[in-house]
Formats: structure tokens, C-alpha cells, sequence
């Protein structure tokens, strides 16, 4: 008996040695920079610790911690406090409209430019290279040039009043803003959705085509029952990608209006301002914002794959 | 019908289309376009389609090009408020911004901080990358699913949340203002990715190669590393594009977590050159464009490998 679970552990040993020694150096990486300030992090939202009453150094002075455990009273606050509507359910209502928004953006027009990328035509290489580009251009520069494009007299609004359209203020009037900011991450997201589909597109059997249309099937027949199918699982796997990078989105929106536009900050922003945007500094309720986040994310995530999973099995 | 009255033009395509699973048909690309339009087959199109998608393509590329090119020639006015005029700079074009904003600041200095930093996180990120994602593709290990399941959910956190406890972290263990502590970080924000990316690229290799090798005698970690890895390329280009990208221009972690002038990247040094210049404007877009060079260079080395790249890890996760 002992030697036969000596020998399956060893066994064991010599099967799984190789893979925990190829996946130690991510497990442990991981494990100090995010396992460990997620700790921290959940333990923060359970005090009520501000910039004021942390640990710190002075000069050669430790001053050790002195903020309470105060258990669920930060999320109780965040959720249903006095003003809970303005602090955090504006903001999550905006924050989902925004990712909504943003990857059917990114979805629908990428898709749209690889279907055309996927034609034999003249060019396609270079219009490739060109519409990649974007996703090439570092978030700090393209933000920047966005801001210069969209100022009151900048190049957006002089192609508006060429066109005899309104100029809204972009980066001042609340709703131009928010328009202003899908705007630009729309530009920074869809190089990326583009190139995954198509990837996908590429990857579809051309015999699939030659069958449907020996068929008779329309072009959009051939699209809808062909191409979409093919597409599923890149899709599946791009649009969740999308949804949390788009979730928190932190660069584009906090380069483009700093900490001003409160209207226009989504989750990740403004808690980031209640850490670190104003004084005193509020570790807890801004840890208590990243965790609710992550949750979201978790939970979205979770219904998603189960939804993905029936319907896989439905559609065989 | 038509493909009766045309049997010699099915010959490239065959050729072509087994290909279409790895490669993006560079054969088949340029070939049927020259095909007698009479004999039209699937795949071309009539004209007015190709009028149309070819102007789309174009807009959609002046779009994707313009904000790049507008910020390129803002950066050679002379003027602070050149940018509100643009048809101004046309007639007094000049480097003056380039060569103040590289000789008025650490510029070189920094710009060998940003090659440390970005290639290291490049090359370590994407080596430990590679072999977790050998190991999920490959093996089936008790912790796998968790495993799966944590490199997901790694990119769902908030960098703004991390900030402060990555802070104390780093001072623990004395690695505030190096940049062992800078690279780490990063890679801890790209080897999620990456990792998922490469797993799903090591899936399209098949298992056979692996076998070959171990039957001549090669242990796992040999037949990734001499066999697997020069066969993933594509993806290792595209992992290794996406964690240069990461870290290049980065500013929120650097100006954390870097501390003395010395050692700050390229973004950070500029971006603080800039702000002590307020509003200068010409002179950010200046900078800008020196911060962007070199990631366009990146892209242009690694961009013929993106689509295959994606392609394999996207498809399978």
C-alpha cells in the first residue's frame, strides 16, 4: 500500500516535473506582482485606510499603520451610500455603455475590413500594412494627436465646417466628450479585431465556399452560413478579449481628459482619481472600486463562457 | 459553370489553397486579378464592387493614417500656437523642435533606458510566455484549468488598483529604480497574453514533431527549445510585437516605479520635459514622434507575421 503511493507520487513526479518547471517562472512572476497586491488590495477594502493614516517613511521615522478594520462597510458605502447613484452607478451605467458600444465598434468595423482584406485584390498588402498601423502608434502619442485633432481649432472640427456640420467642444461639452472618447479608442481598438478576423477568415476551408455555391447559395447566404460559423470561435475569443481590455480601458480616457470630464471617467479612471487624484488619497475605497471591477469582470466572464458552451452544444 | 470554360486557371488556385491554412496566400494574391473578367469566378468581383471596396479601403486607410501624419507635421512648426494654425507650418517647416528636445534634454540616456527595459521585457516576457504555453498546450497537469483560468483573469485587473501595492512590493525588495524591477512588471502585464496567444499557436503544431523528437532522444524541454520555438515564429513575432508595445511606451508604472532621472524611460523623461515646458505644444509633438520611430520600425520587422500570428491564437483558446 505505502509502496504503491510511494510510487504514484513518484510517478507523478517524473509526469508533471516538466510542466510545473515550464510554468514556474509566470506562476511565480504572477504570484508576487498580482496574487499578492490583490491580497492586499481585498484587505485594504476592509479598512478605512486613506493616504493620511497608512505606513510610511520620513526620513528616517517609520510611521507604522494606523487605519481600522472597519469589515464590509466600503462596499455597503460604494453600493448604497448617501450620493451612491453619482459615485458609482453613473459611472458603471457609462462604463457599460461605453465597452458595449466600443466593441460593437470594433467588431463590426473590423470585421467589415477583413472581409474586404480577404478579396484577391490589387493593394491588399499595402492596405493592410496601412490599417495595422494604428496599433503600432504607442497610446501616449496617438491620444496626444487625438487631443491636438480635436482642440477647437484643430482638424476634426475643420472637416466638420467644411462639411457645414456642427463643431462640438470634443474636449469640454460632457456628451462630445464621451462621444470624443469612443471616438479615439475606436481608432486604437480596431487594427487588432481586424487582424484577428482576419486571421479567421483565412483559416475558413475555401471548400466550404465551393460546396455552397455549387449549392446556390447568395453571397449573403454564403456569409451568413459559412463565413459567421467559421468565424466562431476567433470571434468568441476576440469580442471577450475586447470586453475586459475595453472595460478597463484606463490610458485612452485618463490621457485624454486627465482628471478632468468626471461625466466622462469609466470605473478604472476614477478610481484610479480616488487613489491618487486628489488629497487625501483614498487607498480604501479605491481598492473597494478595483475589486467590485474585477468582479464584474468575473461574473460577465463566467456567464459568457457558460453561454458559449450551450451553444456550442446547440449548434453541434 | 464558368469554371468549365476556364480549365487552365484552376491550377494556381489549387496550389494555392492548402496553403490558405498557413500562410496568407501570398501566390494566389496577385495572380487571378490579370483572369479575363468574362470568366469570373468567386473570389473577384464585378467592377462597381471593386470600385467600392477599394474606396472604402482607402478612406478607412487616410483614417488610420491621418492623426499620425497631422501629429508628424504639427511637430515641425516653429510655434506655440502653430497647431491651432496647420496651414501656417506649410511655409516655415523645421527640425528646430527635434534638435532642441534631443540636445536640451537626457534624451539619449533615456532612450537606452527604454531599449533596457522595453527589449528585456520583450525577450524575458515572451521566453517564460513561451514555455507556459508549451506546458498548457502540451501536458495535462493537475492546476492546469486553474492555471488557464488565472492567466484570464490576470488581464482583468485594473493597472490603476495595482499601482500602489506593485509600489510596495518593489521597495521590499529593493527593486524601486531598476530595472530588473521596471521589466517585471511588465512582463507580468504581457505574459497573460502572450502565454494564451503562444498556447493557442503551439496547438496548430502537431504532436508528431514533439514525438520525433522525443523518440531521438530530446527531453520535453529540449524539444521546445529546439524544435517547437523555431517553428512557432509567426506567433513569437506577434507575442514579442505586443510586449515591445507594452513596455515602450508605458508611462503610468515607469514614473511610479523609476525614481532618478537617470533612469527613466523615454516616455517618462519626455513626457516631464514637456510638462516643465507647458504647452509647448510643437514640442510634445515633437517627442511624440521620436517615441513612435522606433515602435514603427518594430512593427515594420514583425508586421508580415501578425496575421498567421493571430490567426493560430485566436483560433483555438
Amino acid at each position: 500500500m505505502a509502496v504503491a503511493v510511494a510510487q504514484r507520487i513518484r510517478l507523478s513526479y517524473s509526469k508533471y516535473w516538466y510542466a510545473y518547471a515550464m510554468i514556474a517562472p509566470v506562476v511565480i512572476v504572477l504570484g508576487v506582482l498580482v496574487g499578492y497586491p490583490l491580497v492586499r488590495g481585498v484587505y485594504l477594502t476592509l479598512t478605512n485606510a486613506t493616504s493620511l493614516n497608512v505606513g510610511r517613511q520620513i526620513g528616517v521615522n517609520h510611521i507604522p499603520d494606523s487605519f481600522d478594520f472597519i469589515g464590509l462597510d466600503n462596499y455597503a458605502d460604494v453600493l448604497w451610500g448617501p450620493t451612491a447613484y453619482d459615485r458609482f452607478w453613473s459611472h458603471f451605467i457609462w462604463t457599460v455603455a461605453w465597452t458595449a458600444i466600443c466593441v460593437v465598434l470594433h467588431y463590426g468595423i473590423g470585421l467589415g475590413l477583413a472581409l474586404l482584406l480577404n478579396r484577391k485584390m490589387r493593394g491588399r498588402g499595402l492596405y493592410r500594412l496601412v490599417l495595422i498601423l494604428p496599433w503600432a502608434v504607442p497610446t501616449f502619442v496617438t491620444v496626444f494627436s487625438w487631443r491636438l485633432m480635436l482642440a477647437d481649432g484643430g482638424a476634426v472640427n475643420g472637416l466638420l465646417s467644411f462639411l457645414h456640420l456642427p463643431e462640438p467642444a470634443w474636449l469640454s461639452d460632457p456628451l462630445a466628450q464621451k462621444a470624443a472618447a469612443i471616438l479615439v479608442n475606436t481608432w486604437v481598438g480596431v487594427p487588432f479585431m481586424m487582424i484577428s478576423l482576419l486571421g479567421g477568415l483565412q483559416s475558413i476551408p475555401q471548400e466550404l465556399y465551393e460546396a455552397a455555391e455549387m449549392d446556390g447559395a447568395s453571397p449573403w447566404q454564403r456569409f451568413r452560413h459559412v463565413t459567421l460559423p467559421g468565424l466562431r470561435t476567433v470571434s468568441s475569443t476576440v469580442v471577450l478579449l475586447g470586453v475586459i481590455w475595453t472595460f478597463n480601458q484606463f490610458a485612452v480616457i485618463f490621457l485624454l481628459f486627465g482628471s478632468g470630464a468626471p461625466d466622462a471617467q469609466i470605473l478604472v479612471t476614477w478610481a484610479y482619481r480616488l487613489g491618487f487624484g486628489q488629497q487625501p488619497s483614498d487607498y480604501a475605497q479605491s481598492a473597494t472600486y478595483g475589486i467590485l471591477l474585477l468582479s464584474i469582470l468575473i461574473v460577465f466572464t463566467t456567464f459568457y463562457r457558460r453561454w458559449l458552451a450551450r451553444n456550442e452544444k446547440a449548434n453541434g | 459553370m464558368s469554371r468549365q470554360t476556364a480549365p487552365q486557371t484552376e491550377e494556381p488556385d489549387q496550389a494555392g489553397s492548402p496553403m490558405t491554412l498557413t500562410a496568407d496566400r501570398p501566390a494566389a494574391e496577385t495572380a487571378p486579378a490579370e483572369r479575363p473578367a468574362k470568366a469570373r469566378r468567386r473570389g473577384q468581383s464585378s467592377p462597381l464592387a471593386t470600385v467600392l471596396s477599394h474606396g472604402t479601403l482607402i478612406v478607412a486607410s487616410l483614417v488610420a493614417l491621418f492623426p499620425v501624419l497631422y501629429i508628424a507635421y504639427i511637430s515641425l512648426g516653429p510655434d506655440d500656437n502653430d497647431y491651432l494654425h496647420p496651414a501656417k507650418i506649410f511655409d516655415k517647416m523645421t527640425f528646430a523642435n527635434y534638435t532642441k528636445v534631443m540636445n536640451d534634454t537626457g534624451f539619449y540616456t533615456w532612450f537606452g533606458n527604454s531599449a533596457i527595459v522595453a527589449g528585456g521585457t520583450t525577450v524575458i516576457g515572451v521566453l517564460i510566455a513561451a514555455s507556459t504555453g508549451y506546458a498548457v498546450s502540451r501536458m495535462r497537469f493537475p492546476g492546469y484549468r486553474q492555471l488557464m483560468w488565472t492567466l484570464l483573469v490576470t488581464q482583468m485587473f485594473p493597472i490603476a488598483v495595482l499601482i500602489v501595492p506593485m509600489y510596495y512590493i518593489l521597495s521590499n525588495l529593493g527593486m524601486l529604480d531598476s530595472y530588473t524591477g521596471l521589466i517585471l512588471v511588465y512582463s507580468s502585464t504581457t505574459v497573460p497574453y502572450c502565454a494564451w496567444l503562444l498556447k493557442g499557436y503551439f496547438d496548430t503544431i502537431p504532436m508528431e514533431i514533439d514525438e520525433a523528437g522525443r523518440v531521438d532522444g530530446l527531453s520535453p524541454i529540449g524539444t521546445f527549445w529546439r524544435l517547437i520555438l523555431p517553428l512557432a515564429r509567426p506567433g513569437l513575432a506577434v507575442a514579442a510585437f505586443y510586449s515591445f508595445l507594452t513596455a515602450w511606451g508605458e508611462v503610468a508604472y515607469a514614473s511610479t516605479f523609476m525614481l532618478s532621472s537617470d533612469k527613466y524611460t523615454l516616455a517618462v523623461g519626455l513626457s516631464s520635459f514637456v510638462s516643465e515646458h507647458d504647452h509647448q505644444w510643437q514640442l510634445m509633438a515633437a517627442t511624440s514622434v521620436l517615441i513612435a520611430l522606433p515602435a514603427a520600425v518594430v512593427f515594420y520587422l514583425v508586421q508580415r507575421h501578425l496575421v498567421t500570428g493571430l490567426t493560430a491564437g485566436a483560433a483555438k483558446s
